[in-house]
């Protein structure tokens, strides 16, 4: 097994507070990896300093052996990494597949003078782009919003169109910014299928979650994040058994007690 | 997985381009039916050269979500540079406007360069300081630009015939007088950026464009380099206004410093944000709008500014998607 994605040491911080520290992890080539912690254990901050939002203030993030140190976010893109975000970032002024489209961006060509004459090449291009995303949309369940405006759309449906905007830059790996949340059970079941669809066309999948009943129906691997620490990391199984994790999540044994007392 | 999924063409076209074109191609042909005399005919070309102006500005403000507030110094940099380049140096017309336009891309380039990659309107400063600097220029190198009093432009001529506008021609077997012939230019011209700009919305050039309205973080994690993406748009739309100015130079035969004012330039972000941003037959209509009212103010033309800014509050107030966009959603509505 190769590591895709390893972090080493990484720390930020913000006037003093430290978000992420000294955290060191490896994601392995097509599994699925699980980040989990409670509120505020930094999970967003890492996803951020992974795909170059904000600049780690210690340690660096390599991809296929690649630092990512001082990389913008629009150049992860051509590396293979690809993400969505906790917060939907969904362009309303967009048909639903035009975002998707929007994905293929690095695939295209976008010359000034192609475009203002839209030569016969960039037409059939996009031709084929618009038929392999609205593919995409019907592979991640919103199959049925094709012709729709993004705005026109409910939550649980731009849920996964930001997932399949992600998949249409041919990702190695695609980090999932808790798609879960908002979601009913119906529908994250139906997410859960996605997800361990996208894992089988070999896309490694980095995850951070607060729904425990699909971490742990479909993690290869499990890491607990506490104050920016790495708290634990193993299977599922592992994660569950885990007096610390335990701990974290529902006190210690002392405070419990008292508290029942 | 393309074999298992049968092609469905019909539901993934992308939306027809031609109904709206044709639409207008049969406005700009009907309208000279309507127009008596050579006035009207003027208003017409007037309207249909700050379109164009318009209509690349909108690709700026309306989809890239930049606003400039100097595009009279791109406009004025074309009229000046075509005229001057006909005038000093003896080239021919057509050819002076596209080199007055590979002139302004340079400009736009410069400017937009060091600012573009900045976050927030910053391009709304610096374009403002062009547009000042535009006009103190021309206003003072009378040697060269005439100063105030304006420069006198040669005519356009084409296919070896000077088009004045007080000519009459002969145009396979019908007789047309000059400004006849320069309606039929503006008009084409108006058309022809209609069509590039719709062609560049629908690119993926132009989804990357929409996209840095829509989410700019979206666009960066799809590989977009913002900064890059608005420099080039930014130089897109001066080019638009340059080769208009170039135009209106040879039509009217006569240009002041007046046309590269701030004021030209709140008109022109007035004719966008009225006919609705975003929208590029909206901003055909802000124009006719905007270049219509003064017709009807004669008496008054010290007004003229007051109820530019009245509208622009209006439209920010009460429609702030502007007059098309606004339109077009409460017919959607009311349809069933």
């Amino acid at each position: 097994m190769t590591a895709l994605l390893s972090v080493d040491q990484l720390g930020k911080e913000f006037g003093g507070v430290h978000a992420v520290e000294d955290l060191s992890f490896q994601v392995e080539k097509g599994r699925i990896h699980s980040i989990i912690g409670p509120n505020g254990a930094g999970k967003t901050t890492l996803f951020n300093l992974i795909t170059g939002l904000y600049q780690p203030s210690s340690g660096g993030v390599h991809l296929n052996g690649r630092s990512l140190a001082g990389h913008q976010p629009h150049e992860l893109a051509p590396l293979g990494m690809c993400r969505t975000f906790q917060n939907l970032q969904i362009c309303m002024n967009m048909t639903a597949l035009e975002n998707v489209m929007l994905g293929r961006h690095r695939h295209l060509k976008q010359g000034t003078f192609t475009s203002l004459f839209k030569l016969p090449a960039l037409r059939r291009a996009d031709q084929q782009c618009r038929e392999e995303c609205a593919e995409l949309m019907e592979f991640v369940g919103c199959g049925q919003y094709i012709q729709h405006h993004a705005s026109a759309m409910p939550y649980g449906a731009l849920k996964r169109l930001e997932i399949a905007r992600a998949l249409a830059s041919s990702p190695d790996i695609l980090l999932l910014d808790e798609p879960a949340a908002g979601l009913n059970r119906n529908e994250t079941d139906a997410l859960r299928d996605v997800i361990r669809r996208i894992a089988d066309k070999g896309i490694t999948v980095v995850l951070v979650e607060h729904d425990m009943k699909l971490v742990m129906s479909i993690s290869d691997q499990v890491l607990v994040l506490c104050y920016g620490r790495k708290l634990a990391e193993g299977t599922p199984d592992q994660i569950r058994a885990n007096p610390d994790v335990i701990d974290a999540y529902l006190g210690n044994r002392h405070s419990r007690e008292e508290a029942t007392a | 997985m393309s074999e298992a999924i049968p092609h469905r063409p019909s539901r993934v076209r992308a939306p027809a381009k031609w109904p709206g074109l044709l639409a207008l191609a049969v406005v700009l042909l009907a309208l000279p039916l309507f127009a008596g005399n050579d006035y009207h005919y003027d208003l017409m070309i007037k309207i249909a050269l700050t379109a164009a102006v318009a209509v690349g500005l909108n690709l700026l403000v309306g989809y890239a979500g930049q606003i400039s507030l100097g595009h009279a110094a791109f406009y004025a940099a074309g009229a000046y540079g075509s005229a001057l380049l006909v005038q000093n140096h003896g080239i021919t017309p057509v050819p002076a406007m596209l080199l007055a336009a590979a002139g302004v891309a340079v400009l736009a380039w410069l400017v937009g360069k060091p600012i573009l990659h900045l976050k927030g309107h910053y391009l709304s400063m610096a374009t403002l300081g062009l547009g000042v600097i535009a006009a103190i220029v021309l206003n003072n190198e009378d040697q060269l630009t005439g100063g105030p009093d304006g420069l006198p432009v040669a005519p356009l001529s084409l296919f070896g015939h000077e088009l004045s506008v007080f000519g009459s021609y002969d145009l396979f077997g019908l007789t047309v007088t000059g400004t006849q012939v320069w309606y039929g230019i503006a008009a084409g011209f108006l058309f022809l950026s209609v069509l590039f700009a719709l062609n560049l919305i629908d690119s993926p050039l132009g989804r990357a464009l929409r996209a840095l309205h829509g989410s700019e973080i979206a666009a960066q994690v799809a590989g977009v380099d913002t900064g890059k993406f608005k420099l080039r748009v930014f130089v897109i739309s001066a080019v638009y206004a340059s080769l208009a100015g170039s135009l209106y130079g040879y039509y009217g035969g006569f240009i002041t410093p007046n046309i590269a004012s701030f004021t030209h330039s709140i008109e022109l972000i007035t004719i966008v944000v009225l006919g609705g941003m975003a929208s590029t037959y909206g901003v055909i209509l802000g124009a006719a709008i905007l270049l219509l009212i003064p017709q009807f103010l004669t008496g008054f033309q010290e007004l003229e500014m007051v109820l530019f800014g009245a509208i622009l509050m209006a439209v920010m107030i009460f429609m702030p998607r502007g007059l098309v966009p606004t339109l077009a959603r409460r017919f959607q509505k009311e349809a069933p």
